[in-house]
This record gives C-alpha cells, structure tokens and sequence, in this order.
C-alpha cells in the first residue's frame, strides 16, 4: 500500500530537523544510513502499514540543518533524543540502518525512557573482531551503494539503471557529513560496545547474510553486547537489508514489536 | 624578477613498468611499494641534489621543492629533508618550499621548529610555502577531509606565532591545542620566513593569500584561467587595503632547453612519459576521481576560473559539470599543451619568445622553470640546466628589468610581501620595544 507521508520539521539546540510521518499503530522512528535519506522508500510504505512511522533527516542530512560543532556519531545521538523528547513520544521502536543504526545503538545506552524497542540492522559502531567496516572513502559513492546490496538487481530495484541525479547528489553530499563524523577511526566508537550492556529494552539485530559494508562479526558482537537481544540474519541481502528484502525485514520487526 | 628551478623528482625505475608505457597500471593510490627499490631511490635523491647544486651553479635564484605523499611521480614525501641538506650544501639560493600540507600535520609546532632549523643553517634563505594537499595526501596521513581548510588556517597561525613572538605561550584552537609553545629554535630571518602560497584552482586560498600579503604561485595553470585567477587576487588585495602588484604573482611552468630543435622536442616529450604527476595533463597514469574530490576537502561553490580547465576539474572530480571538453581535451596531448605554451621547449632561440609572451600576458615577479621531471634522465637535465645558465636566464633577466617584473626581494614595500600587516606591526613594536629597554639600560 502506498503511503502519502506528511513532511514536517522540528527545531533541537538551534536546529532545524526535517521528518517525513505516515502510516499507523505503534510509534517508530527509523534512522538512515550513512548516504542519507533518500526520501520515503517502498520499505517505509511497508513499515507504515504496521506503524506510525516517522523517518527524519540525521542532523547534517538532506534538509536537516548541519551541526558545524558535531564531531562524533553520539552528538548526533544527543540530538535525536532531544528530538524524540520534542515530538512528545513514548514507547518508541527505534530502528537503524547502516549509521543509523550505530546512532540509535548511542541513544539506547544514554537512556531508553522514551524507547520500548531497539531495532539495529548492518550498524558500524563497533570494532569488528576480525576483518573491517568497508570503507567509503576509498571508493566512489555511487560503487558503494551498490556495494550496500547483495546483487545488483537488488540495487536497480531500489534505484533504477542510472540512478537519480537527486539520489547522487544526496550521496555525495552525505559523505561529506559522515567524514565530519567519523573518519580516525573509522566507523566505530570503542566506548559503544562496552555501554550497550546499560541498554535494558529488548533488541533486535538484523544482518543482511551477504553484508559487504559492516562484517555480520558486527552484528554478532551487538547481539552479545544488548543484555536482551536476539540476531537474525537474512539470507540473499546486504547490508541494505530494508531495501532487498523488505517483507521479511517488516515481518521480524512486526513479530518482535508484537512479542 | 625571481628566477627558480624545479622537478617534482619521479621515481624513474625502468624496470617496474611505473617508467613508461609498459602496460602496468599507472593508477593513483593502487600501486604496491613491493617494487620500490631503495637503491634506485638513493641514486634518484642523490641526482635530484646534485641537479640542485648545478642549478645554483647556473644561476637560478631559487631552487623549488614540494611534497607529495604514497605516489611514484614525486619523492618529496619528506621534502624538508631535502631542504636541509640543500641549506647546507648549496650557498646563495633560495630554498623555496611549495609547499608543506599543514592540514596533515598532526603536530605543526614540529613543523615550525623543522623549518626554524632550515633557515637557519642556510642563514635565512628559507621561502616557505605551504598547502591544503590534493585528496591523496589527506589519505595517505588520514587527514579528515571536512576540516582541511580549518586546520590549514589554524596550523598557519600557529607556525606564524610561535616563529614570531616570544614563548612560553599556551594554544588553543579547534583542531589544535598545546600547553607549551616555545620551540628552542627561532627563525634566522625576522620576523620568519617569507610565506608564498601555491594553488590552482581555490578561490577561498586566494582571498586568503592576497589578505595576508602572500604571493601567490599558480602551478601550471593555463595562462587565460591565470590571469583572472590573479586578476581576483587584486581585487581581494584592494579589498585589503592595498594595491598588489608583480611581487605578489609567481608562476610555475614547463620549459626545457636544448641544444637542437629535434632534441629539445624528443625530450620534451618526456614529459608526459613515466610517472609523471597523474593529476596533470597528458599523464600516463589514472587519476581516481573520488579520492581527488575527497567529500568536504574543496568548497563545492568556491572555484576558481582554473577549475574550468579539463585537467584541473579531472583532478577534482568534477568531470560532469564540464560542457564542452572533448576527450583529447581532458588528456591533453603534447601538441594541444605545447601549443597552449603549458609545454615550451626549444633551442635558448625559440625559447625565450616564448617565455616573452608568458610573461607579458602573466605578469609574474616570481618564475620557476618545471624542468628534469617525468622520463627526462640525468643528462636531459643537465643539458637544459646549462642553457639557461649561458643563454636563458640572463635574457630573462633583461625582460624582467624591462617589463618592471619585480619580485618580493625587489622592491622596498613598507608590508613586503611574504609577511602579514599584523606580524609586521608586532615585530616592529617588539623592536621598539627592544630598542626603548636597551636606552633605558644605558641611561
């Protein structure tokens, strides 16, 4: 079912932060990935339809205004649990993709008052034991979109043959913000993986099988870090697990809110 | 007029295949330093000195360095070790750095006391210049990219501080902090070194340069994007405060001198064979876009004129928002960059009109000769060096006296350029201050 998600904007620390809100049922909010937000996608028109979902701009993306001062993912953490408290809600399901998720993980450990559920899925953030976060930096963006899917049919579904001249812009623009954020070392906070023992809520971590951006060791070492917590790993998906296999993403998330 | 000589030193090793056209791959930041032979290396430094030494010999003013990191087309990785040695072993030049990558340096005092050292020992013929490095240098020292421009404005202040006022002093800016500024080491000449400032292409470094009374060099640009590039830095002068004149233009370009017409051409060509820089045009080697255009490095609304020009927007990424550069445009061929004078050669005959003409278009008070540099060898290098030294740089001189293309060392301006309103202002009030103490002891 198609979504028409309102647009609306709310103002933390001085901030402009743009959201896009639709659907019905419990309250979540989903986080993006390091290239952005690239606007209401079909796997947000699915969660839509078992949530009231609102889908922001990170501080620094899209239309969200640039924290000059940010320095870190966990600043921006702090923003979006100021803008949570903003928008008045409670017993929100936070999910995160890619760096998104790696900010939702942040939050959940300063407090999860506001949150009821975690949801992280293909999150950076943690050191990975063995091998290392693909790194963006050395490729060129739109490659490494691709490299966020398991196929390359995969990616065209979600992008088309030629990809928008907006969604490149959007990407470029994107890593620009992210390398503000995260650059030595790249893609993790060693502080995180200690913290997320705090987190009390349950969580759920959601790994495409064929993660080629953050090794699935990532999504085991969340999973053995979040005291309540489950890993699901999906097969024939990437790291852009949402976009490749939306039903079975939207399914878990569902059972796991309803559990 | 202020004439220098330069070679970016290329790795020259025949036998890896990063010489010419051997069918290995030539590409930025993807070559292995398994094949880097140490023994090549030490003869290929040991070359580029003693080319250096002749140079000064020959009668250049200047002899040019700059750095480079993780690539074969420059050795200059650590240039001010080249620097020091040539402080020692050459006596009258200038040792123009151009220049240092302040952004990468993690510890920029260090690098104040290094280039303090350097004016020392060769007893105040330090130029230093300093950059903002292409996307390969923040790679190869993990710069972050976003700050590049910050902490190159934020190292520059430091440097110029802790070389010109007294210490102890404690340092606190965004990207840097040091509770205890006071090198053992100060700068021979006062109040520091003279700082020129080399670019192509960012308009935001030009404004900068021409606020703080730096010349700025342009490397290599074509001449048309120079002369509005320099046309800007006037008009920022004006908005400063002042009138800039030929002292605060230098210019960098290819020429090569020989004995015969046939000879010159052959090994002009050399130029564009081997490792020569990848960013440059006619190279063999390829560039990757996205590690030039690293994100947040350049302004994506600040370009200078030069930025239209093919070779300088492949550098940055930028090829999609160039409209009309055919293919052979964006590889410059020999021809197409001999004819836009980007290469001149020749005998000292056909030579020196061409110098004329650049620079009666540019203007520049300061030159520097690109010589010696992709496949040339020893010899190639030496031959030129030789016909400058008889029979170019002394017409130079004569256009530079008659065009009144005078550089920094030239003229008496009460602000040399080199040097910031405000550090001159400073160093004379600590001078009177001197002065008022040493007559109030001797009272």
């Amino acid at each position: 079912m198609e979504i028409n998600p309102s647009e609306a904007q709310v103002e933390v620390a001085g901030l402009k932060i743009r959201y896009f809100r639709g659907g019905s049922g419990p309250v979540a909010i989903k986080l993006h990935h390091s290239t952005g937000n690239p606007g209401w996608m079909a796997s947000d028109d699915a969660l839509a339809e078992k949530f009231d979902l609102i889908v922001p701009d990170l501080p620094g993306y899209n239309q969200s205004d640039r924290p000059v001062w940010a320095r870190s993912i966990r600043d921006i953490s702090i923003l979006m649990k100021r803008f949570i408290e903003e928008l008045g809600l409670e017993n929100v399901t936070l999910i995160g993709c890619g760096l998104g998720g790696w900010v939702a993980a942040e939050l959940a450990t300063m407090s999860d008052a506001e949150l009821s559920n975690l949801v992280i899925s293909g999150a950076p953030g943690i050191k990975p034991n063995e091998g290392f976060i693909e790194d963006q930096i050395m490729m060129d963006w739109e490659e490494y979109v691709q490299l966020g899917f398991s196929s390359g049919d995969n990616y065209l579904n979600a992008y088309g043959e030629d990809a928008a001249e907006v969604y490149k812009e959007l990407w470029d623009y994107s890593r620009e913000m992210t390398a503000r954020l995260t650059w030595k070392p790249w893609m993790y906070n060693k502080s995180l993986e200690p913290l997320l023992q705090l987190v009390n809520i349950p969580s759920l971590v959601i790994w495409g099988a064929d993660d080629r951006i953050t090794p699935l060791i990532c999504g085991e070492q969340y999973s053995a870090a979040l005291p309540n917590s489950s890993l699901q790993v999906i097969e024939n998906a990437g790291h852009c697990v949402e976009h490749e296999q939306t039903s079975k993403f939207v399914e878990l998330v569902s059972e796991f809110v309803g559990d | 007029m202020f004439v220098g000589y330069f070679t970016e030193r290329p790795y020259q090793d025949k036998s890896s295949g990063y010489f010419g056209a051997t069918g290995r791959d030539l590409t930025d930041l993807s070559m292995s330093n398994r094949d880097y032979d140490p023994k090549l290396g030490a003869d290929l430094y040991n070359r580029y000195l003693d080319e250096k030494v002749f140079a000064e010999e020959m009668g250049f003013d200047g002899l040019m360095l700059n750095e480079h990191h993780s690539t074969p087309f420059c050795m200059g990785g650590v240039m001010n070790v080249e620097a020091s040695i040539l402080a020692r072993i050459t006596q009258r030049a200038k040792i123009v750095l151009l220049g240092n990558v302040l952004p990468i340096w993690e510890d920029p005092l260090w690098l104040a006391e290094e280039l303090a050292e350097i004016d020392m020992i060769s007893r105040g013929r330090l130029v230093t210049g300093w950059v903002r490095g292409t996307g390969r240098e923040s790679v190869a020292h993990n710069a972050q990219p976003p700050f590049n421009w910050e902490r190159f404005q934020e190292a520059h202040d430091l440097v110029v501080k802790a070389w010109s006022q007294p210490g102890p002093f404690r340092w606190e800016s965004d990207h840097y902090q040091f509770r205890y500024v006071n090198p053992w080491s100060r700068p021979y000449q006062s109040p520091h070194p003279p700082i020129w400032i080399p670019g192509v292409m960012s308009r935001n470094t030009v404004k900068w340069a021409a606020e703080h009374r730096y010349p700025y060099v342009m490397l290599a640009t074509e001449l048309g994007p120079t002369v509005e590039s320099f046309k800007y830095y006037e008009e920022c002068a004006r908005e400063a405060g002042y009138e800039s004149g030929t002292q605060h233009r230098g210019y960098l370009w290819k020429v090569h001198v020989d004995e015969t017409e046939e000879l010159a051409e052959a090994t002009a060509r050399k130029y564009i064979q081997g490792p020569s820089n990848p960013f440059l045009e006619g190279n063999q080697g390829n560039v990757r876009s996205f590690i030039q255009n690293l994100p947040g490095l350049t302004s994506r609304t600040n370009l200078l004129p030069t930025s239209q020009v093919a070779s300088a927007a492949r550098a940055r990424g930028k090829t999609d928002q160039l409209k009309d550069a055919a293919k052979s445009d964006m590889r410059g061929t020999f021809e197409e960059q001999s004819d836009k004078m980007g290469i001149v050669y020749g005998t000292p005959k056909t030579v020196i009109p061409k110098i004329r003409h650049v620079l009666e278009t540019l203007r520049p008070g300061s030159i520097i000769f690109w010589d010696g540099d992709g496949a040339m060898d020893h010899d190639d290098a030496m031959r030129s060096l030789r016909l400058f030294g008889s029979d170019v740089l002394p017409a130079v001189r004569e256009m530079g006296k008659e065009l009144e293309l005078d550089s920094p060392f030239d003229v008496d301006d009460e602000i040399p350029a080199g040097y910031s309103p405000e550090v001159v202002a400073a160093a004379k009030a600590a001078e009177a201050r001197a002065a008022a103490q040493a007559d109030a002891a001797g009272a």
